[in-house]
């Protein structure tokens, strides 16, 4: 049973999320199920991370169908991270959603969506097979957009009409990709296509295809011509589901990225340059989009825009440090952008509202909460030793040492703009004093809560903060998952020899 | 919808329609059909009662909410997918099939359960959406 290790990461939210759809009517039970679920679904994260780790690359053909004919699950380091800190977030989020959630939506189904969303990421992580990335993609965007609808506000409604047309759009163009791909190669299993692609002749339809490829996925994590949904979006749902939004969606589309632009496409010149271009743009964009912003969540889902760039940078740098600093910051982005949205679910509460103008005095009314808040705010920003720091060093060395000046001042200006912005919040929301605000009535202040409320809000928080911390002081452990990823990105033989069953000589 | 000709059949062509699309189920493996269709196939049919006589009568010949369905036609999925890693030590959903042929289902393996748990989870899906805006109208 344990050699099936590879699927069990997506059967554990399935089988939640089924176990989650029997009790329907049931609130309170349908928390617990959630919890245990997330927990369960960490420790098997941890443990095929760990076999992964000491075996090299795991590989299973679901239906026990021969590689290039059935679809191959396939675990190597970069999935089964990702799969992990998937899991480490989703845990918190379960935590943080038995208060943030109230009743009524989650008897919408809430958290039995929410399960099906992340079993949908951990298909996307696994999978070794093009068309069936699609279909995780098509659950992932379903459920995100039953959990962006939850609830049914008008602003919410608004919200998802421009996040479904666009994502829908995306796939469409993702979709006539595996189209041509098929119909240029007949085969979709991607350790295939890593042999076949470089041999076909008409390099001209596999330079317009990988491009359809950049589309399709550049939509989906927000990158800078199509990224207008994002902060159209983020910030309507309650925090619980933006946060969830912010850790993880757009993180898969740099994951097919990484993925599909190493294993399938490898970057040539042309598509370097356009990917440079765009990366610095979205860049750009985001950290000014954010600039402007008066509203806290809408700061942050521009911020979201602006760190996309640096992850499709340095993967246009396409060196192998380059991939690892991109990879880092993949890590590092997950994790804050994660809790940075949950603090914003805690600072609605304190405030009554998340625009900028109506925050003040938090560090005297909550030191507390400050102080805890100020880390994954300082860690964005990349102020050593905080977690932001490392990945940056990598990128920063990776273009200047590829000789891309232009790259290297795109970074250090969207690094500069996010310490501007930080800044900027810091000093409105915690340092002034507090403005006489009105008091909402009938609005549950974060003062009313009981204890356990709080805790609720505020442990999720400190695990996630304390994840922030560990990569922050013991950066060379992620560093060290993050060159072994690179070293497998690079050199594609490993994947297609995990996939085919063939044993490598030498280990990794 | 009051009407004699409409009511009169629907109670006739329930069962019957219910028959054809275990027919369609069954044939699913090798022909057309399947538990997609199947299940589209039941959910008409419970429409059609509905439509003739008023949601109250369909919801009592059904006794159990349509939305029940859902979980259950996944769970049977699901073990039907689980099986072999459990019996064989073989993959995620590899065929598992009895030697022996059944009368009239013919050779049966876990294909047909998981087509089964489809059509439950479409049939489920199908009602819950219909009498969720028919009874908000």
């Amino acid at each position: 049973m344990s050699e099936h290790l590879t699927i069990y990461p997506i059967l554990v939210h399935l089988i939640t999320a089924i176990l989650l759809l029997f009790f329907w009517m049931n609130p309170k039970i349908q928390r617990y199920i959630s919890i245990v679920g997330s927990a369960a679904g960490i420790v098997i994260g941890g443990l095929l991370f760990s076999r992964v780790w000491e075996n090299g690359i795991q590989s299973i053909q679901l239906g026990n169908w021969e590689a290039p004919f059935g679809i191959s699950m396939v675990a190597d380091t970069l999935a089964v991270s990702l799969i992990l800190l998937t899991n480490i977030v989703a845990f918190a989020l379960s935590i943080y959603s038995t208060e943030n959630m109230v009743s009524s939506r989650v008897k919408f189904g809430y958290y039995a969506i929410f399960h099906f969303l992340i079993m949908g990421l951990s298909g996307a992580f696994l999978t070794g097979d093009l068309f069936n990335l699609y279909v995780w993609f098509e659950v992932i965007i379903i459920s995100s957009f039953v959990l962006l609808t939850i609830g049914g506000r008008k602003i919410q409604i608004e919200g998802a009409v421009k996040y479904f047309t666009l994502n829908m759009i995306s796939s469409i163009i993702f979709l006539t990709g595996i189209a041509m791909v098929y119909g240029a190669t007949g085969s979709l299993n991607m350790a295939e296509l890593s042999r076949i692609i470089p041999e076909i002749e008409n390099k001209g339809l596999m330079q317009t295809i990988s491009l359809i490829f950049f589309i399709g996925f550049g939509v989906k994590s927000g990158v800078f011509p199509l990224y207008f949904w994002l902060p159209a979006s983020y910030h309507t749902p309650p925090a619980a589901v933006s946060a969830l939004f912010a850790g993880l969606l757009t993180k898969v589309g740099i994951y097919a990225m990484l993925r599909v632009f190493t294993l399938i496409f490898p970057l040539g010149e042309t598509n370097q340059i356009i990917l440079m271009i765009i990366a610095g743009l979205t860049m750009f964009f985001g950290g000014i989009g954010a600039l402007v912003q008066k509203d806290m969540m809408r700061v942050f889902s521009y911020l979201i825009i602006c760190h996309i760039g640096f992850m499709v940078g340095g993967l246009s740098l396409f060196t192998e440090v380059a991939i690892v600093g991109a990879i880092m910051y993949m890590f590092h982005d997950i994790i804050v952008k994660a809790t940075l949205f949950m603090l914003g679910g805690v600072m609605f509460r304190i405030f009554g509202s998340t625009r900028l103008y109506n925050m003040g005095g938090m560090m005297d009314d909550y030191p507390k909460l400050s102080f805890l808040f100020a880390i994954p705010l300082f860690a964005l920003v990349g102020i050593p030793p905080l977690s932001g720091f490392w990945p940056k060093i990598s990128l920063f060395s990776a273009s200047y040492t590829a000789g891309e000046i232009a790259m290297l001042v795109m970074f250090i200006f969207a690094s500069l703009i996010t310490l501007v912005i930080i800044a900027k919040i810091w000093n409105k929301s915690f340092s002034t004093s507090d403005p006489k605000r009105e008091r909402k009535l009938s609005f549950k202040y974060f003062n009313d809560f009981s204890f356990a409320e709080k805790a609720a809000y505020v442990a999720p928080i400190i695990l996630l903060v304390g994840v922030t911390l560990y990569y922050s002081f013991f950066a060379e452990h992620f560093q060290m998952v993050a060159e072994r990823i690179g070293e497998e990105l690079m050199n594609t033989e490993h994947y297609y020899n995990a996939v085919y069953g063939i044993k490598e000589v030498s280990e990794l | 919808m009051k009407s004699l000709i409409l009511h009169t059949i629907s109670i006739t062509l329930l069962p019957l329609l219910i028959l054809f699309s275990v027919f369609v189920l069954l044939r699913g493996h090798y022909l057309p059909g399947g538990g997609f269709i199947g299940g589209l196939i039941a959910a008409i049919a419970f429409i059609l009662h509905a439509f003739a006589n008023g949601l109250k009568e369909t919801r009592k010949v059904l006794r159990i909410h349509p939305g029940f369905l859902i979980p259950v036609g996944l769970s049977i999925a699901v073990l039907s997918a689980l099986a072999p890693i459990l019996m064989t030590g073989d993959p995620l959903m590899t065929g598992l099939w009895y030697d022996k042929d059944i009368a009239i289902l013919g050779k049966i393996g876990s294909a047909l359960f998981f087509d089964t748990g489809v059509y439950l989870v479409v049939v489920g899906v199908c009602l819950t959406i219909i009498f969720t805006i028919s009874e908000s109208v």
